[in-house]
């Protein structure tokens, strides 16, 4: 019996390394193609990945809503900013990083035991305070954060072997921001990859025992308290690794990058992928990053002048979200994925004197909700 | 001198925030939804305020304006999109008047444009001169007091001594046991957003008369009014009213004594304080646990 579980668990585990390694490869060859442009788009599609990612753990897999994640990402980048203040700063990367999801994880503690014992909109108006709170401590300690002009960051040169892999790869070294590209889809990998074990292992199975039923869970001998505050944690740790590569990314860590706007962004991609969903989160990130352009363009043609049409883009976000809550409330991932069981499975005809006719999609949508693909 | 200014300070925007916790309370009562979408609500019908008195009409034409509009647009937000989500999971609702959040925003940037404007006050928005001295109550702070006032008085005449809002208070209270006994629980749910609309586009003139407009101007009044409401007890309109005068006073001396970049975060921290302490606000009753 343990031998069958755990054969079942390093099964799991090897899909995911897989699907992780296909990433990678797709990663690198979409990066080497691209030009430099598309690689900052796809740089931001990433870090906006990667805190969606956690931000849909958390209210997929356990119930709880956070609109301060914005906030918890900036904590990130300012980490991140403070220890690579110029060149000469020679912190290495990785360690960067590690640090800035330490001091998010740190805070998303504190965060996450006020949250854990807050319910639905009580949870939600503390954490938009959150998110409105942060950026005016930046501005308030404007000899050591910089202020309204925010702190640079410098990113790091990038390393011979890197260098060297990219010369290998392409027959050219790589520029600086495809390297952050590359560091930020890493990330972004390793994140999805964590986060997959996760959802899938007792932790994961507890966070939705307590999101579908409290009582129940408390019965089966789970603690709530305890679960509640993990999930948020490991969600700011998501957010905290993604605001760090925002920071890189933008060279800059400054408070108009942390507004209650990117939170709002944040928990549309996650609306919009379908909660719970990875992948649902990177195609939110996606949309997010390219639905922009596409827009304003269109707004232009449609003879808006140029500040209208950027407003376009979070217009057609916000629709998006209040048509999902209505039509869809399992997001694009989960509908395209009843329609999927539909045609594999057709529901079988109910007998025509059945008084009570089976109702199917109820019993799918409490039984695949959630589950992480 | 400054402890005193600071006081009459806080006191005005005590009362607007007060106004604002009013509205979201009302709504959370009637249909257990905070509609996060009330100000970039009352952000829209200052704007149309503003269009008005910018086309040469009076202030006064303007203000009217823009309470009808809340009504309007109140009652049709409850009856078009809100109904749906009534009833059913808090993260749906919250996302949905997130939504209309997001969506309000972005329509007034593209109708009304980007840019901050100055919204008029009908009265001085210079403090009363006592002596030589200038304190810090000015007109229009008067005025805010006073209509907020009105406001509130008309509210309790409505829900105590009227039919109507008997009705609307049976339909908040238990919407099966109303339906059976007449009222048109539907009806009374609508109205009381219009009602509570009204009460925030109120609170979103008075901020802005005297300062800056900008779609976003109301974004922190969301946060204040939250705060304000949950100090009360989410459920209870004296609580809110209360929970608003104490925010102002304490945020008005925050702002003058520590910083004012600093009020947000200490909102966020009286907010954790009131739900640790004592989550079931000041004038709420303790939630009792459903099993």
């Amino acid at each position: 019996m343990r031998g069958r579980a755990r054969r079942w668990a390093s099964v799991t585990l090897v899909r995911h390394l897989t699907v992780a390694v296909l990433g990678v490869v797709a990663v690198t060859f979409v990066l080497t193609a691209v030009s430099d442009f598309r690689a900052i788009q796809l740089t931001e599609m990433a870090y906006l990945g990667t805190a969606a990612a956690g931000l849909t753990v958390l209210t997929g897999l356990n119930g709880q809503i956070s609109l301060g994640h914005g906030a918890l990402m900036a904590l990130g980048a300012y980490t991140t900013a403070l220890l690579l203040p110029d060149r000469e700063a020679s912190t290495p990367l990785l360690l960067v990083v590690l640090l800035a999801v330490l001091v998010t994880v740190a805070a998303g503690v504190v965060v996450g035991v006020a949250a854990a014992r807050l319910h639905g909109p009580y949870l939600a108006g503390a954490t938009l305070a959150l998110a409105v709170a942060v950026p005016g401590i930046a501005l308030h300690f404007e000899s050591r954060l910089g202020g309204e002009q925010g702190l640079p960051v410098a990113p790091p040169e990038v390393p011979g072997w890197a260098l060297d892999a990219g010369y290998f790869l392409t027959g050219e070294d790589p520029t600086r921001t495809k390297f952050i590209a590359y560091v930020a889809w890493l990330t972004l990998i390793v994140t999805f990859l964590l986060l997959a074990n996760l959802s899938r292992s007792r932790v994961g199975r507890r966070w939705r025992a307590v999101r579908d039923d409290e009582v129940a869970a408390e019965l089966a001998g789970i603690d709530l308290a305890r679960a509640r505050v993990s999930a948020f944690v490991v969600s700011a740790a998501a957010a905290g690794a993604g605001g760090a590569m925002l920071a890189l990314a933008v060279r800059l860590a400054a408070p108009g990058s942390f507004t209650l706007v990117l939170s709002l962004t944040l928990l549309t991609a996650v609306v919009l992928g379908g909660l719970g969903s990875l992948t649902g989160a990177l195609l939110g990130a996606g949309l997010l990053t390219f639905l922009p352009q596409v827009v304003t363009d269109v707004g232009t043609d449609a003879g808006l002048s140029d500040i209208q049409a950027a407003q376009l883009s979070p217009l057609v976000y916000g629709v998006v979200m209040v048509v999902v809550v209505l039509l869809a409330p399992r997001g694009l991932m989960g509908t395209v994925h009843d329609l999927v069981v539909r045609r594999r499975r057709p529901a079988p005809p109910p007998p025509p004197d059945s008084p009570h006719p089976p109702s199917r999609a109820g019993a799918v949508s409490t039984t695949t909700k959630g589950t992480t693909p | 001198m400054q402890l005193l200014n600071t006081a009459l300070g806080g006191l005005t925007l005590g009362m607007v925030y007060a106004a604002f916790a009013l509205a979201l309370v009302m709504i959370w009562r009637s249909t257990r939804i905070v509609n996060f979408a009330q100000a970039p609500m009352a952000m829209m019908t200052t704007f149309i305020a503003l269009s008005v008195i910018e086309a040469g009409h009076s202030y006064w034409l303007g203000f009217a304006a823009a309470l009808v509009s809340g009504v309007v647009l109140g009652a049709v937000l409850e009856r078009v999109v809100v109904r749906p989500v009534e009833g059913g999971s808090d993260i749906n609702a919250v996302i949905l008047t997130l939504g209309l959040f997001v969506v309000l925003h972005a329509l007034a940037g593209v109708i009304f444009g980007n840019r901050f404007r100055s919204f008029p006050a009908p009265f001085g928005v210079r403090g009363f001169e006592v002596g030589d001295r200038t304190i810090g109550l000015t007109g229009f702070g008067v005025f805010t007091i006073l209509v907020v006032l009105v406001v509130m008085a008309l509210l309790v005449a409505l829900f105590r001594f009227t039919d109507l809002g008997l009705r609307m208070r049976a339909a908040a209270f238990d919407q099966e046991v109303a339906r059976l006994l007449g009222v048109r629980v539907g009806r009374m749910l609508t109205l009381g957003w219009a009602l509570a609309s009204l009460v925030g586009s109120l609170s979103g003139l008075l901020i802005a008369g005297g300062n800056l407009v900008h779609p976003a101007y109301m974004d922190s009044v969301v946060v204040f009014g939250f705060v304000a409401a949950v100090l009360g007890g989410l459920d209870s309109p004296t609580g809110a009213v209360v929970g608003g005068l104490l925010l102002g006073l304490s945020l008005s001396f925050v702002s003058g004594y520590v910083g004012s970049q600093l009020v947000p975060l200490a909102a966020l921290g009286v907010l954790m304080l009131v739900l640790l302490l004592r989550p079931g606000g000041l004038m709420g009753q303790a939630p009792t646990r459903r099993v």
